[in-house]
């Protein structure tokens, strides 16, 4: 007992199937660990009991055929989970219960995870370090000078959660990097795969072109045998895509030798630490030893990305979040009319940074300012998939960090949303391609905060993007300094 | 090309007026201490978004989505899904099978 929860997803569930673990033991070493990690504050909801509940079955009625097998797993709060509270970490989502399951989450379930809870995230999935949750913030495992420092967001609590051993592994969702940024900023792997590869059903939504589920997880092979889990068409999302399913973790492999990788220029940026500088480089060397070629490469409009991102984003936030109207769901205020109990209850249901994104994406659809802004943002998008479409002809896969800097501390980019957005540099343009692209955990910098490498591929290749991360991970030999401080 | 050039030095100045009528379209309740901080952050995001008018997009089509293929359409089968109790049970206030509203008619 104890060091179950040390054990990769791979690993338990193969154990678990041989009966060398039972499902309610892994279950029951996760839940005494979630119990005593209350201070990283990473769930919203828990759901020990039921976990539990669930883990017996499993082993009573040797439930053992799923690929997740007794895997004990907790989602983020934007999946819909059928009788378990749904918030999106929102005041105004406080006390929903959907009547249905994500198709995301149905699989984890179908395939034999057990569900422990929901994990905090920035409200709405909007932000960049979990700061903007209704329910505090979410604390990272890691910590410099006794200082707490951010687990990165949107899927903050999912960061902490994986790599503090709280969840075997986890789902979050990405729209301009919530999943990698997170995972950087707390040494775990995180994938956001190639738009319409996973369902969108039941998923809170924030930009729907640009939100995608994915995994996050404690390394490469995880990262596989989740995306088996989760892809695949649904008829329900109008733009899941029809692909033959795939194998993933079986046709993982390391042989990368010969393969195109492509090295952006334009991903060099102002102020950028010479410590991520430097291994970005030892990332090219690291491939180089795989028997990848190197390529050096130009994306020209990559400056232009987080801009049309801070356009089609809001408009497309303003548009999904008028359905929080105090009527169907939710938390409701009072009001003398109609129109007041409407804008009392986004007033006091949201926070400032989604009232900030409603407000701007408002602005930016309103009549006047539409071909000015939005449409602008929507040729520039054209544009920067361009870019990508064009370097794929001469690269199997591109290499860049994940951020362009190592988690900061709490409060520190509070007070100014521009500084803030600037952590997503290197990620939005990839929502806005729609390519898949994944996080490993490739270092630390000097105060000892792990730092990711990011490598992104063409639309539907995850294969080559898992198996370039496969090789780089045998490099890299990333080992988690997590010290459990909090227990 | 002409029509942005003439916006963007309009465009910049998101004063309160301009607030109160978004947070109006929004649907946002608004008072001083919200329109002040809204003018501050508003200006300044867009201030940064107005980087994009460096590029001449006269030619290019607008990208609204990733996904090129055709809508699906499910068989036409009916199927037992969002009954009324599921719809109704999430909402704060209710009446036997109804969304209850603040009064709309006078």
């Amino acid at each position: 007992m104890g060091e179950i929860t040390k054990l990769t997803l791979v690993n338990l569930v193969s154990k678990i199937k041989s009966k060398e673990i039972s499902a309610l033991d892994a279950c029951s070493d996760y839940v005494s660990r979630i119990v005593k990690s209350k201070k990283l504050n990473t769930f919203v909801t828990e759901t020990l009991e039921q976990a539990i509940s669930s883990a017996k079955k499993i082993d009573d009625n040797n439930l053992k055929e799923g690929i997740l097998s007794g895997a004990p797993i907790a989602v983020k709060d934007l999946f819909c989970t059928i009788n378990v509270e749904t918030t999106a970490s929102s005041k105004i989502l406080k006390g929903f219960v959907p009547t249905y399951e994500s198709t995301v989450t149905s699989k984890l379930w179908e395939r034999g995870a057990v569900l422990l809870g929901k994990l905090n995230c920035d409200e709405f999935a909007m932000g960049s370090s979990n700061e903007t949750s209704a329910f505090g913030n979410v604390i990272n495992p890691y910590k410099v000078n006794d200082e707490n420092i951010v687990p990165g967001g949107s899927s903050g609590g999912c960061s902490a959660a994986v790599a503090a051993d709280l969840t075997v592994a986890t789902v979050g969702t990405d729209t301009g990097g919530s999943i990698r940024q997170p995972a950087a900023f707390t040494g775990i792997v995180g994938l956001k795969p190639t738009y319409g590869r996973c369902s969108r059903w039941g998923i809170v939504a924030f930009a729907s072109s640009l939100d995608q589920a994915g995994p996050m997880t404690k390394n490469v092979s995880d990262c596989a045998l989740m995306l088996d889990a989760i892809s695949g068409f649904d008829e329900k999302d109008s733009t899941s895509a029809n692909t033959k399913k795939e194998e993933f973790l079986k046709n993982l492999n390391r042989n990368i030798k010969g393969l195109k990788i492509g090295i952006p220029k334009e991903y060099i940026v102002d102020d950028m630490p010479k410590e991520i500088q430097d291994l970005w480089d030892k990332g090219i060397s690291w491939m180089k030893e795989s028997g990848a070629i190197i390529k050096y490469i130009s994306l020209p409009h990559t400056k232009y990305a987080l801009p049309t991102y801070y356009i089609i984003a809001p408009a497309e936030a303003s548009s999904n979040l008028a359905r929080y109207d105090g009527v169907r769901y939710g938390f409701r205020a009072s009001g003398k009319d109609l129109n007041e109990m409407y804008e009392n209850t986004r007033s006091l249901g949201f926070g400032n940074e989604v009232k900030r994104r409603i407000m701007i994406g408002t602005y930016v659809l309103s009549s006047g300012y539409y071909d000015a802004y939005y449409l602008k943002a929507q040729q520039v998008r054209r544009l920067i998939k361009n870019d990508f479409d064009l370097v794929f002809k001469d690269v199997d896969a591109i290499l860049t960090p994940t951020a362009p800097s190592s988690a900061f501390k709490i409060g520190e980019k509070k007070d100014d949303p521009i500084s803030m957005y600037l952590n997503d540099v290197f990620t939005v343009p990839i929502n806005l391609a729609g390519l898949p692209a994944i996080s490993i955990p490739a270092g630390f910098d000097q105060s000892g905060l792990p730092l990711g490498l990011q490598i992104i591929g063409k639309p539907f290749d995850e294969q080559t993007v898992l198996n370039s991360a496969y090789a780089l991970e045998e490099k890299i030999g990333f080992k988690s300094q997590v010290k459990d401080w909090w227990m | 090309m002409l029509i942005y050039l003439n916006f963007s030095s309009s465009l910049m100045s998101i004063n309160k007026e301009t607030v109160k009528k978004i947070s109006k379209l929004s649907r946002i309740a608004s008072n001083e201490e919200f329109e002040n901080s809204m003018i501050k952050d508003l200006n300044s995001i867009l201030k940064f978004v107005e980087q994009l008018n460096e590029l001449n997009t006269s030619n290019t089509e607008p990208l609204s989505s990733v996904v090129d293929q055709k809508l699906y359409q499910r068989d036409d089968v009916e199927k037992k899904i969002n009954e009324k109790k599921d719809i109704l049970q999430n909402s704060p206030i209710k009446n036997e099978n109804y969304f209850v509203v603040p009064k709309i008619i006078e």
